[in-house]
């Protein structure tokens, strides 16, 4: 996983509401492709025009929103499919932070699991960074500072948001699960004698 | 104190507690497909890692097969390479591969309950949004991402937070025309797409405990489009005899041993939901969506609502039309939330002697080879074929577009899937999810028509 601690960015204000991972990335992308390569899909069914130029309507498209590492987006960013595909989509296009009011679950967990970093703030809020980004195009910049657990805004007020004490120190440290649960692997042996004990049917059915 | 079901399962399956409101879990049950599985398994081999509990896994192709009649796995080949994944990496780890054409292949989530490899009071995950259909088992399941897939592999654990509960019950008799597709896209109308996020949902009341289990199997189907990953049914007789005799359900003595333990799983009287709501069932009629979030829902005597625009232009409607009488192009039949023996009886019900319309490409897509074997031996294939319905072949079809298989740009799709997002049956495809009877009566009539008018 990609460690992450502070990023200072344009905000790109995405604001729709129900963005589902089928928009982020289309489910024939990722028949038969790995992690990487999947930037130029994102959002494609937006992004492009039927002749696979730019649609300019599309935020990220615009001048000094191309490329940016930063997204704002609305209630339930990320929901329905648990594709994981959204997520590296996303971070293949450079995305390194997504702030929402709310998002998927599974598309949450997800993220923690690369090193995309979602934040949630009220909309109020999200309206404001992008209020202010779009005041003073080309040199509004926010600062996501995960570190401090701080949003600053372009004219510099610091928001605090809350974020799991457990998935900020791996996202920190670019810690891998795997490893981290590994160190639990007597706890883990001891919890199965105990319950294929306690449970045997649990575990006959299927041996 | 008094317990709820999730609460009950939850703490039984803790392992160690993480702190900041994370346990890691032990899951009983790992289940996995073509589209993700294969490079789960590699990935997590590639690491060092090995399957920790190979018997504990059930893999099946279904998201990138075909489905078309007499199909095997050379017919959409990019499938065909994530099929060969799957079969090399389960073979080399000894995890179950339920293959195509074979007893037990299937949609994960219809193949997964009719092997009795879902049982109440366990946990499982696999990695597809739609793991929450099994919950109507009393089980609970939930849906990851691949690297919670990997994790769950590597060592049949995942760390999770605990998400709060909320409860849902559905009150009364149940209304002419109106089945538990009705009953969940109701729900997800009036309570939203977001308003079980963060939740683990159980389904309760009356009219939850006189469904049977493949209707509690799509009721718990749509948990996911109302944001939680988490649905569940309390189990009772209806779920223990629907479990007796399975291919992996508990076996003489053991048998006795888990119907003891699963008599105890139901929530306590009295225990606690953070939220609670309840639905009537005088309320519900047949509905149909409109838009392309299941939220966006109405009944078919309905009208088509102003407010989203871009969900209008995309699905061709306007502002103040009827939704009945809408011309349809094509009709799905299919998919993990409505693709079992009751839901092809119940569209070949309404058929009637009538044909599908002319202009009208209509699929029913069994959910799996022993659904497909079951409606063949009572004759539904013959009753759909003679109305001009295609037969076809076990797998997500229609519902996924990952195999090669879509709705026409432009086109007008009645299906019986669960999601109507921008582009999930095919680019530009136009999708309006409601349930079997209603995708048949709209197959017959060429248009989305009331139910209610065609029996």
């Amino acid at each position: 996983m990609e460690s992450f601690s502070s990023i200072t960015a344009t905000a790109v204000p995405f604001l729709r509401q129900n963005v589902d991972t089928d928009v982020i990335i289309p489910i024939q992308r990722l028949v038969g492709t790995g992690r990487t390569g999947l930037g130029p899909y994102a959002f494609e069914r937006l992004r492009y025009l039927p002749d696979g130029s730019d649609n300019p309507q599309f935020p990220l498209n615009q001048p000094g929103y191309k490329g940016s590492q930063l997204l704002l987006a609305d209630e339930n960013f990320g929901c329905g499919s648990s594709r994981e595909g959204a997520v590296w989509a996303l971070m293949g296009m450079g995305v390194r932070c997504v702030i929402a009011p709310s998002f998927g679950d599974i598309f949450f967990a997800n993220c923690f699991q690369n090193g995309l970093l979602p934040v949630r703030l009220p909309i109020a809020v999200i309206r404001q960074i992008a209020e202010e980004t779009e005041a003073s195009p080309g040199n509004a910049r926010t600062t996501v500072d995960l570190e401090r657990r701080v949003v600053i805004t372009p004219t510099g007020t610091e928001i605090p948001f809350e974020v799991d004490t457990r998935k900020r120190e791996a996202m920190l440290h670019g810690l891998d699960d795997i490893a981290l649960t590994k160190r639990h692997a007597e706890a883990i042996a001891a919890w199965r004698e105990a319950d294929r004990a306690a449970r045997p049917w649990a575990w006959d059915s299927v041996a | 104190m008094a317990k709820t079901m999730f609460d009950k399962i939850w703490d039984s399956r803790v392992v160690a507690d993480l702190g900041d409101g994370w346990s890691l879990l032990y899951l009983d049950r790992v289940l996995i497909h073509d589209l993700s599985g294969g490079r789960a398994i590699r990935e997590v081999l590639d690491a060092g890692h090995g399957v920790a509990e190979p018997n504990k896994v059930f893999a099946v192709p279904d998201h990138a097969v075909s489905s078309r009649p007499g199909r095997d796995e050379t017919t959409f080949p990019i499938g065909e390479k994530l099929l060969k994944s799957l079969r090399e990496t389960t073979g080399k780890t000894g995890v179950r591969l339920f293959d195509l054409g074979r007893p037990g292949h299937g949609i994960v989530h219809v193949m997964a309950p009719e092997l009795g490899v879902v049982l109440p009071g366990l946990t499982l995950a696999c990695g597809d949004s739609h793991t929450c259909t099994n919950g109507a088992m009393g089980c609970m399941a939930f849906g990851i991402g691949a690297s919670e897939l990997g994790h769950a592999l590597a060592t049949q654990t995942l760390p999770q937070r605990r998400p709060r509960t909320m409860r849902i019950r559905f009150e009364g008799a149940r209304p002419p025309g109106v089945t538990a597709k009705d009953m969940i896209l109701h729900a997800i109308g009036r309570l939203g797409t977001a308003a079980g996020t963060g939740y683990a949902i159980e389904y309760a009341g009356s009219a939850v405990e006189a469904l049977e289990i493949e209707e509690r199997l799509t009721l718990c189907n749509l948990s996911i489009e109302m944001g939680a990953k988490i649905g569940m049914v309390a189990p009772d007789d209806k779920t223990f005899a629907y479990l007796q005799g399975r291919d992996f359900a508990p076996k003489a003595a053991q048998w006795a041993a888990a119907l003891a333990e699963w008599r105890a799983v139901p929530s306590d009287p009295g225990a606690r939901f953070d939220v609670d709501h309840l639905i009537r069932m005088d309320d519900i009629a047949p509905q149909i969506t409109w838009g392309t979030s299941p939220g966006q829902v109405a009944p078919i005597t309905g009208f088509v609502p102003e407010g989203d625009a871009a969900a209008l232009a995309y699905m061709g409607l306007e502002p103040g039309q009827k939704l009945a009488g809408t011309k349809v192009d094509w009709v799905f039949i299919g998919s993990c939330t409505n693709s079992r023996l009751s839901d092809l009886r119940a569209a070949a019900d309404i058929i009637g002697g009538r044909h599908v319309a002319a202009h009208v490409t209509a699929w029913v897509v069994p959910g799996s080879e022993t659904v497909k074997r079951e409606a063949e031996a009572e004759g539904l294939h013959t009753r759909f074929l003679e109305a001009g319905f295609e037969w076809r072949e076990p797998g997500c079809a229609l519902c996924v577009a990952a195999n090669g298989e879509q709705v026409p740009a432009g086109a007008r799709c009645v299906s019986t899937s669960n999601r109507n997002f921008v582009g999930r049956q095919g680019t530009g495809a136009r999708t309006h999810l409601a349930s079997p009877a209603m995708a048949a009566a709209a197959a017959l009539a060429g248009a989305l028509v009331d139910v209610r008018e065609m029996v």
